[in-house]
């Protein structure tokens, strides 16, 4: 085996690697192409941004949730950590150009703190990710409504306009601002050491352990990310809809709609496997199954059934694998 | 087991009979009392404390029987959550399997006398429906329970809805379920407490006393092992989420007899204070450890801290923060997992 043969004869497993998120992309685009095709007013512009912001906003989430999710952790508070973000950008994110972007950066913060603690409590407290987060998203949707006992507070409506209007030629800003996160967060994530060490991690904590791999460090710097992006999630539905609101059912069902957005996207709840770009062909995925009811003019009454329907039949493709078992025992992990 | 530690002892320091008599009943009582238990009702006696510096009206019998009551229903609920967790797995469709149980007993109540007469087993009979579901996806699906569960939670609440808006059933509960939600029986005893009694007796004896719950234990600590052992696995896990799903489901059937009504979100507060009690009461969310009475523990440690939280007339987000700060550092003192180097 020379070593042209190994650059060019690889394909195969590579396209295995990613094989979730192409499958996710495809689904994506097949879904997208009946919504817009059967849309009353097209694909204009304006449509685009509306579905663009809802999904985005979601696939912020997502990305959280994977970044967790490949340790073999799960995140269950970031949710609330999108709420907690949302009631304080209404609060700070205002006035000055000067004061918005402290605000802002102020709101960024908050949320990396949040996923230090997820990550702290985790990694040296040695508590199961699952109660953990559970009890810390309490603490955060209290922080929450500490600071919004009531709906309401403002965000500065040029960052607002900015985040989820169109850039020149009639692309949805938002689809930049996921881009960018791919770039800056993601991306570098994927590629460092770290990285590395938390799909490992996933794989298997113990051999990565006795590898030497920085389990301790992969796993904190994950939460935190999770935490992060949670609280750009949080910060971007401010930008949407011009309020703050601590609502825990809001928070329970972005949590809830995260995973669910993760396993569509083609990521291991194992850990290990998976990326956060097909998470967010997940988020956009699902996203876009719940608008299809709305262009076929179906009643409205029908659409968290229709959603459930299609989440659970997406959920049984996954026992595709079984048809792949040789040994009955690898069934029982 | 006894004897062997009780030889060691001897021949490391060789006491004599006595000290070696208490010894061994120390040892003894240190295996039988689980730390986690003994710590959950250790917590137990510092909130009653606590409440009582605060008002001396927490140490009341009618104060200790109300909050028996309300802590009845989350027990229900956290009976099923349990044996879910006792194998490895989770049940997170709690939510909407409670409001299925309230909302189809309650609809049953308006088909005429025979649906009064059934509005009991209807509701309980389409939480085992949708814990059978459940159970279908992770035993012969293979899919991690944690999504199959928020599928079955997504599915049921599109049917509930679907089910409230096209057809306005009934929400008024029947008289059957007010009187097993907030009747009295013998010795003014509540009978909630006494069908959570019921409930948590029957799960006493299948867990410790039956197949079943030797298996229960067993697929939580290896289900490869229990699988090679012969044990059926499958069903095992099947019955485990049907009765999570049925007992979810008398939660909700209690709860709308408690409220004398049903309504969609009934059962979103149950979901996370279930899964804090089972844990809170030492069993391993890994599954294969963990003991009936520390859930006991964990579910009235729960409703006291919450009724505690709420007579002290905290506000609302100082009582979620503390809710939650108390969970972590009652876990931190003894839930914890172990090192690498372990």
């Amino acid at each position: 085996m020379n070593v042209t043969m190994n650059a060019n004869g690889d394909w195969p497993y590579r396209l295995r690697e990613h094989r979730g998120t192409l499958l996710a992309l495809l689904a994506f685009v097949v879904m997208f192409t009946i919504y817009a095709s059967n849309h009353p007013a097209g694909l204009n512009a304006n449509v685009a941004t509306t579905a663009a912001n809802k999904g985005v906003l979601l696939a912020i989430v997502a990305m959280a949730q994977t970044l967790v999710v490949l340790t073999s952790g799960i995140d269950l508070s970031v949710g609330m950590v999108m709420v907690l973000a949302n009631c304080l950008a209404s609060t700070i994110v205002v006035g000055s150009p000067l004061m918005t972007a402290l605000g802002a950066l102020g709101v960024l913060l908050v949320g990396g703190v949040c996923g230090a603690i997820n990550g702290l409590i985790v990694v040296f407290g040695r508590l199961q990710p699952i109660v953990t987060t559970i009890a810390t998203g309490a603490v955060y949707y209290g922080a929450a409504l500490a600071l919004r006992r009531v709906p309401g507070g403002d965000i500065s409506a040029p960052l607002a306009d900015a985040l989820t209007g169109q850039l020149p030629g009639g692309v949805p800003a938002s689809l930049a601002l996921l881009l960018a996160l791919v770039l800056i967060v993601w991306l570098p994530f994927r590629r460092s050491a770290i990285g590395r060490a938390a799909y490992a991690v996933g794989s298997s904590e113990v051999a990565a352990y006795m590898s030497g791999v920085p389990v301790r460090r992969a796993k904190f710097v994950a939460y935190t990310l999770s935490g992060l992006l949670a609280s750009v999630a949080g910060l971007f539905i401010t930008c949407i809809t011009y309020s703050g609101e601590a609502s825990a059912a809001n928070g329970n069902t972005y949590t809830l709609y995260s995973i669910a957005a993760v396993v569509l996207g083609g990521v291991s709840l194992f850990g290990g496997s998976g990326s956060a770009v097909g998470a967010i062909f997940g988020a956009l995925m699902f996203r876009t199954i719940g608008d299809l009811l709305f262009v076929f003019n179906l009643d409205p009454l029908w659409q968290p059934l229709f959603q459930g329907v299609v989440l659970a039949a997406a959920v049984c493709l996954g026992a595709a694998r079984l048809l792949q078992v040789r040994n009955r025992l690898d069934l029982y992990g | 087991m006894g004897e062997i530690d009780s030889t060691s002892n001897r021949l490391r320091s060789q006491p004599d009979g006595a000290e070696l008599r208490a010894a061994g009943a120390f040892g003894e009582w240190r295996r039988r009392v689980d730390p986690a238990i003994a710590s959950a009702f250790g917590c137990i006696l510092v909130l009653l404390l606590l409440g009582s510096l605060y008002s001396s009206s927490f140490l009341s019998p009618e104060y200790l029987l109300q909050q028996l009551k309300v802590a009845s229903f989350l027990g229900v609920i956290a009976t099923g959550m349990m044996i879910v967790i006792l194998l490895g797995q989770i049940d997170l469709s709690v939510p909407w399997v409670v409001a299925v149980g309230g909302m189809m007993a309650t609809a049953a109540t308006g088909w005429g006398p025979v649906g009064v007469a059934l509005a009991i087993p209807v509701g309980i009979g389409c939480g085992i429906a949708l814990g059978l579901l459940n159970g279908c996806g992770v035993a012969f699906l293979r899919i991690p329970s944690m999504i199959v569960t928020l599928a079955v939670n997504a599915v049921a609440q599109g049917l509930m809805v679907v089910h409230t808006g096209g057809f306005s059933p009934q929400d008024a509960s029947s008289p059957a379920m007010r009187f097993i939600a907030t009747g009295h029986s013998l010795f003014g005893i509540p009978n909630a407490l006494l069908v959570w009694a019921v409930v948590g007796g029957a799960a006493v004896f299948l867990l410790t006393r039956t197949t079943f719950g030797r298996t229960v234990y067993a697929i939580g600590n290896r289900e490869r092992a229990a699988y090679l052992s012969g044990a059926r696995t499958r069903l095992v896990v099947m019955a485990a989420f049907a009765i999570s799903g049925g007992l979810s489901a008398l939660g909700g059937v209690l709860l709308a007899g408690y409220a004398s009504k049903a309504a969609q979100a009934m059962g979103d507060p149950y979901l996370l204070p279930a899964i804090a009690a089972v844990v809170l009461g030492g069993t391993s969310i890994l599954g294969g450890r963990g003991r009936y009475l520390g859930t006991v523990a964990g579910v009235i440690l729960i409703t006291l801290l919450q009724s505690i939280l709420s007579v002290m007339q905290i506000e609302e987000f100082g009582r979620h923060v503390i809710y939650g700060v108390a969970i972590i550092a009652m876990l931190l003192v003894y839930g914890r997992g172990r090192r690498h180097s372990d």
